[in-house]
């Protein structure tokens, strides 16, 4: 492939694409890099070569800008990496591919939509644009998916979709961080084909790309070896195997360790199965199929794998390994076919079955919070090993796989191959006769990797297990005794590796692998069908200290996104419209309907008169009457009556004769509120009852000093609590979901990784979190204008004011409101983190310190402090009276202005709180 | 029963290392119960007035004088012009307006008025404090007609007491309904983000190839955080309520924790079962809210169930927070026991099974 033109010497005179100085960075106790100096050549394809967590991706995100340097200097393009200003110069120059397939791209938008996203940051016209586009699509056969979002693509046109998204802007300096791990041989020559393409056309470009495939590397013009953080070798391809004497490039690497991690390897060589023929058969699939809805991901796969053998399973993510294993382990129920392990079928509930079986999963899915003693102790005891057999086999596990050292430490603090070699421990705790192993390799290094395998040799020659593994790597696929070739859910073939490469005539396994596939894939297979062609014709402009159109390309983009999750969309709005329901019936604060009951120890004309002015208002229900203090006691203990009066024997008779009397009330005080209330009006009631019976008995005298005292409620005549609630339910909702909203919409993207693109491109980061703040605040405002008109026309509350008003604030509060959820979303990292923390700074101040029930002005201490500082307590204010009162924006200039400023101090604290770059 | 044991004591480990959880955890039965009942105003706290003295008598000074914290702010004078605008701006939420010649009339025996504003947005406020200004100012006047004529005008007295809590002080009652948000919010996330998060990083998957079945998995998850949110409620109330707040609590702690067990039992498996609905953890977090919010506000523990119409306090019954307002409200403030409790305590456990059962149904397609 990309052979270079003009030859080694360009390396050599041209200025390096990038020079680092001392360089040092560390994730917390983790040494990523350590000390690192290095210039790397300009105009050529450099390969960054080693295993897993070398630090090969630290030193790429640092020169590619996202990540900010701790220690040393990061020179690129000729400037500062640590100045902010040369990082935006340079933006525009450099494009960024980080690891992980299609990490950086946003699943659900279409091809299309992705790679104009691109666009749109670099500041491209549309005219422009919809060229540049068309013209990459169809130069990586990606035009006839256009329309196909990007989740659903296979890891290899991920990749080529990633580089497209990559070259949208004509950078010099292209930076691929593994471009090609886990895709299929097939779509990973198309790749490096079609880098090779665009280097033709462009022989200015410099690449930078980290592998761990040696064999890619090898075609590389210059490399660079890592191990721990530090650089062992730098040169070419035939450089490194002069100096080293190796044949290839993984011995080169292994020749290049340092004494002490080279110490004890050796190259594995598995001794042939004993040819005992017809041995028992410890895996059996017959036509397994999975469907999930209309796709399937397994269809009709048989294979019968007799017992010691090791069977490997090839193909690229996605085509149906992992299920398969899954139903093999009872995990997914199959749609079709049988399996059976040991004569068995597969059910997903027979328990004892899984006694025999030990399943290592994909990721790495033992649990990080417990040391290694405990993971083994742990499943020991889930498998119902004898309590006093325990500590002997955890002893005989970490003998067997080299864990001794590391019994107390966390997974991880460990190095990949240890953690892999932890998981084979674990599956392996319980004896089991088969192990199912997905991909237990990716990321380990080759002398790691050589003494798993030399493991798995063991466990198979010696005790007859049966070992089922999936692998991307062919040298570990030619160990197996036996392989299977799957695509797209099918098994293509299976043989043994030297059969199948016999079969097609091939030079080496991946030739045989990728004939097979190309025959598969038939149609889909096309190779490029034109070299993009690089212009220059419209450069993309400049980059300006404020630009609308980047902060457009991430409102266009969170909108789709948010219009592709109708879920989350539904949940906030139809959510929004019970809760108002639900809370506006639900908080009444007319308390009514209370219970009382009296001791009438009387029982005169006066006292039933008496007992008749309370029950026969609306807020009580008399009870049956109360014998004496006992049942008194026991009633309102269990709750049964509020109120209990005690009307004193003779009452009747010294009223009669003007001789002081009094009557006893006692109140049920465990709800101070309701005790409140009905305190208030037991005393309304004494008073009106006084005055009627004065005016009846002597109305002469009662008029001197007489008055009466009129109350006007004001604003709510009918003292109904709908009016009092529902005006405020709308602050209130209005605050905690779009907080929260905002908040994850953010946090998201650092969980997923999407947040790259925000690094590494020239957008700011007052557009960035304006951008993704604009269609939130458009849901907000739908979701006022719904719950206003639910307010108005379902629960009929009066509307008296200037809906203008009401409008406008409303637009400033959702603003304030989701900008608060940006300065959380600035320094949280977890979507657990931000859910709690949005619910914390939201729930609490608004419902209880903003004036919902106590009106500010009641608070004490720290709760008044924020009542007065938070948006809630103003927007309340605004809603009451533009509901209520009749007011307009004239009446309520005094909540307006404190209002107006949340929203902007809130996001100029969230732009201060963000980085631009990973730390 | 021992892979129950086991896998519980695995969570509470996997708790013990995630420090940003205990924190939370800490923070919502000290700090939180601390901060929310002790900012709660007392039944009537600086509830603002102002006064509109047109009569500028002997009277009505003594009328403006009678109102000063901590019930009432002390009262601005202002003119019948300024009381409209201050009450649209909501600065004010009475407005006393003494009109001219009041005590004149009044002596005169001509029956005058005087007006009360009350702002009845702020129903709270409205209600109670409106009764205050109605007996302060029939006391002044009556105290004030005493001191012209000596004239006592015999009156029925009205003795009032409040049982349980005499001061009717809010603090108390604020704590406890913050230490039961606490229990709600905090089992219903600690299970049910926890179960998210552990299929996001694969290790249910991985579970389930060993001879565990999906009851095993939740029961181990309810105990163990059952218990953490237990022991955390117990600390808070016997710490920081009893304690720090000094809120006396009458009934048996005993038979509130066992109230707690089973309100937890349902809670937990309600997290499970929500984690189980959502997909992923921004749904998880609209879930919460949506659930969350009506449990507490709808429960009893805001404002009186009775008040509630009908068909709500309906619906609520099936939510395990009502019962458990109602039983801790009886069995901490009014000191009831198991005699008077027991129907709540059923109702929790038959919630709870429901739950449970509902939840294992659930978590069983969930795993698929």
């Amino acid at each position: 492939m990309a052979s270079r033109p003009a030859g080694d010497d360009r390396a050599v005179t041209a200025p390096p694409v990038a020079r680092l100085e001392q360089v040092a960075l560390s994730h917390g106790a983790n040494k990523a890099l350590d000390g690192v100096t290095l210039d790397l050549p300009a105009g050529c394809v450099v390969g960054l070569i080693g295993p897993d967590g070398v630090g090969k991706s630290s030193l790429l995100a640092l020169i590619a800008g996202a990540q900010a340097i701790q220690q040393g200097r990061v020179e690129v393009l000729g400037g500062d990496m640590a100045q902010a200003a040369h990082r935006r110069r340079s933006g525009p120059r450099i494009a960024y591919m980080p690891q992980g397939l299609g990490k950086n791209l946003y699943p659900t938008l279409s091809v299309f939509e992705n790679v104009d996203f691109f666009g749109r940051l670099f500041g491209h016209g549309k005219a422009e644009r919809a060229r540049r586009i068309a013209g990459l699509l169809r130069s990586t056969g990606l035009a006839r998916f256009a329309d196909r979002p990007a989740g659903k693509l296979s890891g290899g046109m991920k990749q080529k979709l990633g580089l497209c998204c990559a070259l949208i802007h004509d950078p010099e300096l292209l930076i691929l961080d593994e471009p090609t791990t886990g895709v299929d041989p097939l779509s990973r020559r198309q790749f490096w084909e079609l880098i090779a393409a665009i280097r033709a056309g462009q022989p200015s470009l410099s690449v930078l790309v980290a592998t761990a495939y040696m064999e890619e590397a090898a075609r590389f013009d210059w490399l660079v070896a890592m191990e721990a953080g530090r650089v062992l070798a730098t040169g070419t391809p035939g450089d490194l195997l002069a100096q080293t004497g190796a044949a290839d490039l993984d011995a080169a690497f292994i020749a290049l360790l340092p004494e002490a991690r080279r110490a004890g390897h050796q190259a594995v060589a598995i001794p042939p199965r004993p040819a005992a023929a017809q041995a028992e058969i410890a895996i059996e699939a017959d036509h397994l199929t999975m469907r999930f809805g209309d796709f399937t991901a397994v269809d009709d796969v048989s294979f019968r794998i007799p017992r010691g053998e090791i069977f490997g399973f090839l193909g690229s993510n996605g085509c149906g390994k992992t299920t398969t294993m899954k139903m093999l382990t009872g995990l997914l129920p199959a749609s079709a076919g049988t399996a059976k392990l040991f004569g068995q079928p597969v059910a997903a509930q027979d328990v004892a079955a899984r006694r025999h079986v030990g399943y290592m999963s994909q990721a790495f899915s033992l649990y990080t919070e417990l040391t290694v003693r405990q993971n083994l102790d742990l499943h020991a005891r889930l498998f119902n090993l004898p309590p006093e057999t325990i500590p002997d086999r955890i002893a005989e596990m970490c003998r067997r796989f080299g864990l001794e050292e590391v019994m107390e430490a966390l997974p991880e603090s460990l190095p990949l191959g240890m953690r892999q070699r932890l998981s084979l421990a674990v599956a392996m705790i319980h004896a089991p006769r088969l192990l199912i192993l997905d991909e237990p390799t990716s990321g380990v290094d080759p002398v790691a990797r050589d003494a798993f395998w030399r493991i798995l040799a063991e466990l198979s020659r010696q005790d007859q297990v049966t070992i089922f593994v999936s692998t991307h790597f062919m040298n570990e696929a030619a160990l197996c005794d036996r392989i299977s070739l799957m695509h797209a859910g099918r098994v293509l073939v299976s043989d043994t590796p030297q059969a199948i490469r016999e079969a097609r005539g091939a030079a080496t396994l991946e030739e045989a692998f990728i004939d097979h596939l190309q025959e598969a894939m038939g149609a889909e297979a096309t190779a490029p069908e034109a070299p993009p062609t690089p212009d220059t014709t419209a450069p993309a402009p400049a980059p300006r200290g404020f630009d609308p159109r980047r902060l457009g390309a991430y409102a266009w983009r969170e909108a789709l996104e948010l219009q592709r999750d109708p879920i989350r969309t539904a949940l906030a709005l139809i959510g929004s419209l019970i809760l108002m329901f639900v809370i506006g019936y639900g908080i009444n604060l007319d308390v009514e309907n209370l219970t009382f009951a009296v001791l009438d120890r009387d029982g005169s004309a006066a006292s039933r008169d008496y007992r008749g002015q309370i029950g026969g208002s609306r807020y009580f229900i008399e009870q049956s009457p109360i014998l004496d203090y006992a049942d008194l006691d026991r009633r309102m203990r269990r709750g049964e009556i509020s109120l209990a009066i005690e009307i004193p024997a003779g009452f009747g008779r010294d009223l009669a004769r003007g001789r002081p009397v009094e009557i006893g009330a006692w109140i049920d005080g465990a709800m101070p509120t309701r005790a409140e209330t009905v305190r208030g009006y037991v005393q309304g009631m004494h008073a009106a009852w006084l005055t009627q019976r004065a005016r009846e008995g002597h109305a002469a005298a009662a008029a001197l000093g007489s008055f009466t005292l009129e109350i006007r409620y004001r604003y709510n005549p009918d003292v109904q609590s709908l009016v009092a609630i529902v005006p405020a339910v709308i602050p209130l909702l209005l605050m905690m979901i779009p907080a929260m909203l905002a908040a994850l919409s953010v946090v998201r993207e650092k969980e997923l990784g999407s947040i790259l693109n925000f690094y590494v491109t020239p957008v700011t980061r007052l557009e960035f979190l304006l951008g993704k703040q604009a269609p939130y605040v458009a849901l907000a405002m739908m979701n006022f204008l719904m719950l206003a008109g639910f307010a108005i026309f379902g629960f009929g509350v009066n509307f008296t004011g200037s809906f203008l008003a009401l409008a406008t604030a409303a637009l400033m509060y959702v603003i304030a409101a989701t900008a608060m959820g940006l300065v959380i979303s600035a320094f949280i990292s977890s979507q657990i983190a931000a859910i709690f923390g949005t619910a914390l700074i939201t729930l609490i101040p608004a419902v209880q310190f903003s004036g919902m029930t106590d009106p500010v002005s009641s608070l004490e201490g720290v709760g008044a402090f924020i009542g007065q500082i938070y948006p809630t307590s103003h927007f309340m204010t605004i809603a009451r009276g533009t509901f209520s009162k009749a007011l307009s924006f004239g009446d309520l200039g005094g909540s307006f202005l404190p209002l107006a400023l949340a929203g902007p101090v809130l996001i100029g604290l969230a732009v201060l709180l963000l980085r631009k770059q990973a730390r | 029963m021992r892979n129950i044991l086991q896998l519980g004591i695995k969570e509470l480990r996997g708790l013990a290392r995630d420090v940003v959880l205990l924190l939370l955890i800490f923070y919502s039965f000290t700090l939180s119960i601390h901060t929310a009942s002790t900012a709660m105003p007392e039944a009537l706290n600086k509830a603002a007035i102002a006064v509109v003295d047109e009569d500028r008598s002997q009277l009505s000074a003594r009328l403006s004088g009678a109102f000063y914290p901590p019930h009432f702010t002390l009262p601005p004078l202002i003119t019948a012009q300024q009381m409209d605008r201050r009450m649209d701006a909501g600065q004010d939420t009475f407005a006393l307006d003494i009109p001219p010649n009041f005590q004149r009339e009044l002596l005169a025996g001509r029956v005058p008025s005087l007006q009360l504003n009350v702002d009845a947005t702020r129903m709270t406020q409205a209600f109670t404090g409106g009764g205050y200004v109605q007996s302060i100012v029939s006391e002044e006047i009556a105290g004030f007609l005493n001191r012209q004529d000596g004239a006592s005008v015999t009156t029925v007295g009205l003795a009032l007491r409040a049982r349980y809590n005499p001061e009717l002080s809010k603090a108390w009652f604020g704590a406890i309904n913050e230490v039961i948000s606490s229990i709600t919010m905090l089992s219903i996330i600690l299970t049910g983000a926890a179960l998210i998060r552990e299929r996001e990083h694969g290790t249910i998957e991985h579970l389930l190839t060993m001879p565990v079945t999906p009851f095993e998995i939740m029961a181990s998850k309810i105990w163990s955080m059952g218990l953490v949110v237990l022991l955390a409620a117990t600390f808070s109330l016997v710490v920081v309520v009893q304690g720090l707040l000094e809120v006396p609590l009458q009934g048996s702690l005993a038979l509130f924790l066992l109230g707690t067990a089973l309100q937890l039992f349902a809670t937990t498996c309600l997290g499970i079962y929500l984690a189980t609905l959502a997909g992923t953890m921004p749904q998880f977090g609209l879930l919460l809210i949506l659930v969350l919010l009506p449990m507490q506000v709808l429960s009893g523990g805001m404002t009186p169930r009775e008040s509630m119409p009908e068909v709500i306090q309906t619906i609520m019954l099936l939510a395990p927070n009502t019962h458990f307002v109602m039983l801790a409200q009886s069995v901490l403030f009014r000191g009831a026991g198991l005699d008077v409790v027991w129907p709540q305590l059923l109702a929790l456990v038959g919630i709870g099974g429901a739950l449970f059962v509902l939840a294992l149904r659930r978590f069983r397609q969930f795993l698929r």
